[in-house]
């Protein structure tokens, strides 16, 4: 598709004023991926809705202040674009450069998170107060420098024309890198976040094109933790029922399973078109907990049904798959590796989300990107959504 | 950029990266799967969970409907009382389990801790009562009779009183109107039960957790009348329970109106009267066994001869209704039920047996002439008469030579029924019945509603016994373990019948035959089958099941639904006979009848006045008393255990309740303006435009002073010999 004969190289093109340079047939404007961005917009947009319409009786979360989540969505919203257009504007190539730098702010920031500084909210202990009323999740960010910092190395000797794939002392000191934050993020504990993780590093793996043995051998130790940490008994019966109970919500009535029990009857009552924005009585009766962040998906399925909760999915859909073309048509390792990250941790993150409103998958406290109410998350997917522009836009280095 | 290396896509890459888009189409099916699957194919299921998620029912019992009397006089209403109330589950939730905030409401209340403590637990096989019977979810009552001041207390001070409530509630209340407690007639309430509760879910008439139910009497007959609909709201309420809305609400219906046919007044005199005529005998000493009578037990029947609609029914001992109200104490509790007070919950009218007596001989005679005998015939009344060796004499040995059937009702002559029973024992083959055995005296027996329930509107109604050929042999059986095991021959009295039960106790035997003839052995009836049976020789045959309820009026008051008199049969004679026996009954009270001594200066000329008397023998205890009368209109029967002989107990009650009723002093004198009753009341108490019904006051019963009591000079018979006490 990239071919010579399409566009010109810009490089050698006579300066020309910002406008027409926005304008022209070889121009950012032009060359971004626009379902991506319309998708990503239309989510936010939606999902500033579903909030609000969660939020609007919530009186002991909105201060009073119906309006007070439609207008931050709103405003994450914004902010989650400015940072968009900052990412393509510098470049992932720029940022390439920047990555350690990067890498070292995150560990700071998360390490904070486990001094003073921290705070603990909702059960985890994985946020810094900034003060006037807004906080972050250093864990978000770190889902972009894992992406960043593995594909930087990954792909350094491959994308210099050096070896086909990546040997295995680069994944090796690729895995490190990954893990030293992760290990920091089990301590809060936030063991959502790792898992997210988890699946980022082996799309990051497999992308990159190191051999088969590490991406098996990743998946088969993972399954064997899981297998050793059940069968020594280190989690207490409750645990174990609270991680079953998505499928069996009696095993937990009124804890985890009470969520999932009202979650699916909230997206079950809502039929094909649903009850009507604001209509929803398991809405309005605040039946489902945490129904603007992890369960926002509830919000969606009852209130605007099959077809809006379906609208979601679809909107998900696509910019999966473009980001899955833009990951093949890349001629950069890096780019390729990057996509992939950000693909897997899309796509885990909104089925784990979805499924476990719809009773398929264990409760964990993942946001829906772009849907779910939550600033560190949205500037995380958007920064993302950045990235994949920039190497939609950015022609490969020269040779 | 065509020279430009691809280094970024290798072939294994490349696969890879497919292989990753597949799985990324499959996920987000799998998700849209499973979304189609819980809104579409299953949204039914979860729109039916989501509307019961947000609805909260909140319930207003219904006020129970009040009982009335025939004039609508209130035996049983509402008052508005202030209900002091512990939820369990509040309790349970605290640490020490309640117990400090129950202390607190002690003092308040001033009760001990104690008494709290057992109101509000709960009932189960290990439990003695007082203990909670209800649902566990429901408040439980700890008090009905909280003062203004302790609810303020209470309520003034949540904080100190988690759980507890103090409400104006609608509670039940038997006024008793001029002393008329018709306790065992009208029952009492207790809370309903889970059973109960899961048992009507899906009947027309469901219970609540709160709801009273009817446990005796006609408290529990007309329970599902009486009970009304509960008026429950719909709420539409969030997680917190917080309400967002009505959604749909169900007025409720007050209870109905139940008018019975009890006249407060008359049941008042046959209270008392009863009760006096149990004191009275009780201070005189048993020729039998010379102790003093224990009179432990008794029962008046007064009923619409021509309805079976009953006017007065009492029990003795009774007890006041009241201490069920809010939950019975321990102490009232074990009153009611024990031995020591003979079982007071007893209504011995329709559920006290024993044998009838003599008043059992208008089934004889009715008998005897289905089997032949003229009734008009001349019969041998001597003073004794003899069976295998063995003599039984007359009451008192007297001997009244030849006489009619009528003239035997008249004297009570034991002997002409003996023969008659004989006989016709000996024709049914004795010892080795016949095929076709007629059996007249059992056959008439039981024709004449004795052996099996009458049908009165009031539950646990038991049968008596008719003891015939098959309930011999199938006493023997279930006995003769025990009798073989016990008997002796020539033991004791006792060991000796029990031989001889063993023996040959499947056998109908001459003797059972002659004693069943004058209504003695194994025959058991109860007083309300007694008063059926007279009823009908008086209104033409007819036996009616009789009723206490007359009518259940809407509580709005225009709809009536009267309870029609229902007959269950006719006796087993012609209108002739009948005639005789009314004839012959009418004798009892004139001048040479066992009853004529008690009916001195009754205007047998203005209203007729029928009896029979009875005094019948049981094994071990003292004779029981029996008095079966009846005017044109009314069939009083009365019966006093352990009382003596019939006109001798019961006479002077049964009179004094005539004279009441009929407005007439011991002379026979008439004053229209002390009758209560004159004639039956036929029209139903006058419901007001607003649905309230009209009561007229009720006097309390003042009984008649011993002066008006002393035996009339001159009017009536002579002094009243003994021997014809019977």
């Amino acid at each position: 598709m990239q071919t010579a004969n399409k566009f010109s190289v810009s490089r050698y093109a006579p300066e020309r004023g910002a406008m027409a340079k926005l304008t022209s047939r070889d121009s950012v404007l032009r060359r971004l991926d626009w379902p991506i961005l319309l998708s990503a917009l239309a989510l936010s947009l939606l999902g500033t809705l579903l909030v609000w319409s969660a939020t609007r009786n919530r009186t002991q979360l909105n201060q009073g202040d119906p309006y007070y989540f439609l207008v931050r969505h709103a405003m994450n919203t914004g902010i989650g674009l400015v940072l968009m257009i900052g990412t393509i504007w510098l470049g992932h190539r720029t940022l390439r450069g920047a990555v350690p730098v990067l890498y070292g702010i995150s560990l700071v920031l998360i390490i904070a998170v486990l001094t003073p500084l921290g705070a603990t909210i909702n059960g985890a202990h994985a946020w810094i107060v900034i003060g006037g009323g807004f906080s972050l999740q250093p864990s978000e960010f770190v889902k972009i420098t894992i992406i960043l910092v593995m594909a930087m190395l990954l792909a350094a000797r491959v994308d210099a024309g050096d070896i086909a794939h990546p040997d295995h002392r680069t994944v090796v000191k690729a895995l490190l890198l990954a893990a030293a934050p992760m290990g920091i993020i089990m301590l809060m504990p936030d063991l959502g976040s790792v898992m997210v993780m988890v699946v980022i590093v082996l799309g990051v793996l497999l992308a990159s094109g190191a051999s088969n043995r590490w991406v098996f051998g990743l998946l088969g130790s993972g399954v064997a933790g899981a297998v050793l940490v059940w069968q020594l008994g280190i989690l207490d019966e409750y645990q174990i029922n609270r991680f079953a109970a998505f499928a069996n919500p009696e095993l937990d009535p009124a804890g985890v399973g009470y969520n999932t029990n009202q979650a699916r009857i909230a997206i079950g009552s809502g039929g094909l078109t649903g009850s009507g924005l604001f209509k929803g009585s398991q809405t309005t009766g605040q039946f489902v907990p945490e129904q603007q962040t992890d369960f926002v998906f509830t919000v969606a399925g009852e209130e605007l049904g099959f077809i809006g909760a379906g609208l979601i999915l679809v909107l998900l859909g696509v910019i999966l798959w473009r980001a899955c073309v833009i990951a093949r048509e890349t001629t950069e390792l890096y780019g390729t590796i990057v996509c992939a990250g950000i693909i897997a941790w899309f796509a885990f993150q909104s089925f784990e989300n979805i499924g476990m409103t719809l009773g398929i998958m264990p409760v964990a406290g993942l946001p829906l990107p772009f849907v779910s109410y939550g600033g560190s998350s949205m500037f995380a997917v958007w920064v993302a959504i950045g990235l994949l522009q920039s190497i939609k836009v950015q022609r490969p280095m020269s040779a | 950029m065509t020279n430009t290396p691809e280094t970024g896509r290798t072939s294994r890459v490349q696969i890879r990266l497919v292989i990753v888009q597949v799985l990324i189409c499959s996920m987000l099916a799998t998700l849209g799967g499973r979304l189609w699957y819980i809104q579409i194919r299953n949204g039914d299921e979860y729109s039916y969970e989501a509307r019961h998620n947000h609805v909260q029912r909140v319930v207003q019992p219904a006020v129970r409907g009040p009982i009335l009397d025939a004039r609508g006089v209130a035996l049983a209403d509402n008052e508005t009382r202030l209900v002091v109330s512990a939820s369990r589950t509040a309790l349970m939730k605290m640490k020490d389990k309640g117990k400090g905030v129950l202390t607190r409401l002690a003092d308040v209340l001033d009760m001990t801790p104690k008494e709290v403590m057992e109101k509000v637990r709960i009932c189960d096989s290990e439990t003695p009562a007082p203990c909670w019977n209800g649902s566990p979810y429901q408040p439980i009552p700890v008090t009905s009779e909280a003062t203004t001041q302790q609810a303020l207390q209470i309520r003034e001070r949540p904080e100190e009183f988690p759980g507890i409530t103090a409400e104006p509630t609608a509670v039940r209340r038997y006024p008793a109107p001029g002393g008329a407690r018709t306790a065992q007639v009208l029952g009492y309430l207790s809370p309903v039960t889970d059973e109960e509760i899961q048992k009507a879910k899906n009947t027309d008439s469901p219970h609540l957790r709160s709801d009273q139910v009817g446990r005796s009497g006609i408290e529990r007959t007309y329970d599902r009348e009486l009970r009304g609909k509960a008026a429950v709201t719909s709420y539409e309420v969030d997680n917190l329970g917080r309400v967002m809305g009505q959604t749909r609400s169900d007025p409720g219906v007050p209870g109905s109106t139940l008018v019975t046919s009890i006249d407060a007044r008359v049941q008042a005199v046959a209270e008392f009267e009863l009760q006096q005529a149990m004191k009275t005998v009780r201070q005189e000493t048993d020729k039998i066994t010379g102790r003093k009578y224990e009179a432990d037990a008794g029962a008046v029947v007064v009923m619409e001869s021509k309805t079976g609609r009953i006017v007065a029914m009492a029990s003795q001992p009774d007890y006041d209704p009241n201490a069920w109200v809010g939950g019975i104490s321990a102490k009232d509790y074990a009153r009611l039920t024990s031995k020591n007070s003979n079982y007071p919950l007893l209504n011995r009218a329709i559920q006290g047996q024993a044998p009838a007596g003599s008043i059992f001989k208008v089934v004889s005679a009715s008998a005897a002439v289905r089997a032949g005998y003229p009734f008009d015939s001349r019969y041998n009344c001597s003073s004794s008469y003899s069976l295998g060796g063995r003599s039984f004499a007359n009451f008192e040995s007297k001997g009244h030579g030849p006489i009619t059937l009528g003239e035997a009702l008249k004297f009570s002559c034991n002997t002409v029924f003996y023969a008659l029973g004989h006989k016709e024992w000996q024709r049914d083959g004795g010892l080795t019945p016949k095929k076709d055995a007629h059996d007249w005296f059992y056959r008439t027996a039981r024709e004449f509603g004795l052996g099996s329930e009458t049908g009165v509107d009031l539950p646990n109604e038991v049968t008596g016994r008719i003891p015939d050929r098959q309930w011999k042999k199938s006493f023997w059986k279930a006995n003769k373990d025990a009798w073989c095991k016990q008997g002796k021959k020539g033991g004791t009295y006792v060991e000796q019948i029990a031989y001889e039960s063993c023996l040959e106790g499947n056998q109908l035997k001459a003797f059972d035959s002659i004693n069943f003839a004058i209504g003695q052995g194994d025959v058991l009836v109860t007083p309300i089958q007694m008063a059926t049976a007279y009823a009908a020789i008086s209104n033409g045959g007819t036996l009616y099941n009789p009723t206490v309820g007359k009518a259940v009026i809407s509580p709005d008051g225009k709809r009536t639904d009267v309870i029609q008199p229902t007959p269950h049969g006719r006796l087993p004679v012609d209108a002739e006979t009948l005639k005789d026996l009314d004839k012959g009954l009418r004798m009892v009270v004139e001048p040479g009848g066992t009853a004529a001594w008690r009916f001195g200066g009754w205007p047998q000329d203005k209203i007729p006045m029928r009896a029979k008397t009875g005094t019948a023998q049981v094994y071990g205890k003292q004779t029981t008393s029996w008095l079966a009368t009846y005017t044109d209109d009314f069939t009083i029967v009365m019966t006093i255990s352990q009382g003596g002989t019939g006109s001798g107990a019961s006479g002077p009650a049964v009179r004094n309740i005539y004279n009441a009723m009929y407005g007439l002093d011991m002379e026979g004198g008439f004053d229209p303006a002390r009758a209560l009753l004159p004639k039956p009341q036929t029209k139903l108490p006058a419901v007001r435009p607003d649905g309230t019904i009209e009561a007229p006051e009720v006097k309390p019963y003042v009984p008649p002073s011993p002066e008006d009591l002393a035996p009339p000079a001159l009017a009536g018979p002579p002094a009243p010999p003994p021997s014809w006490q019977d």
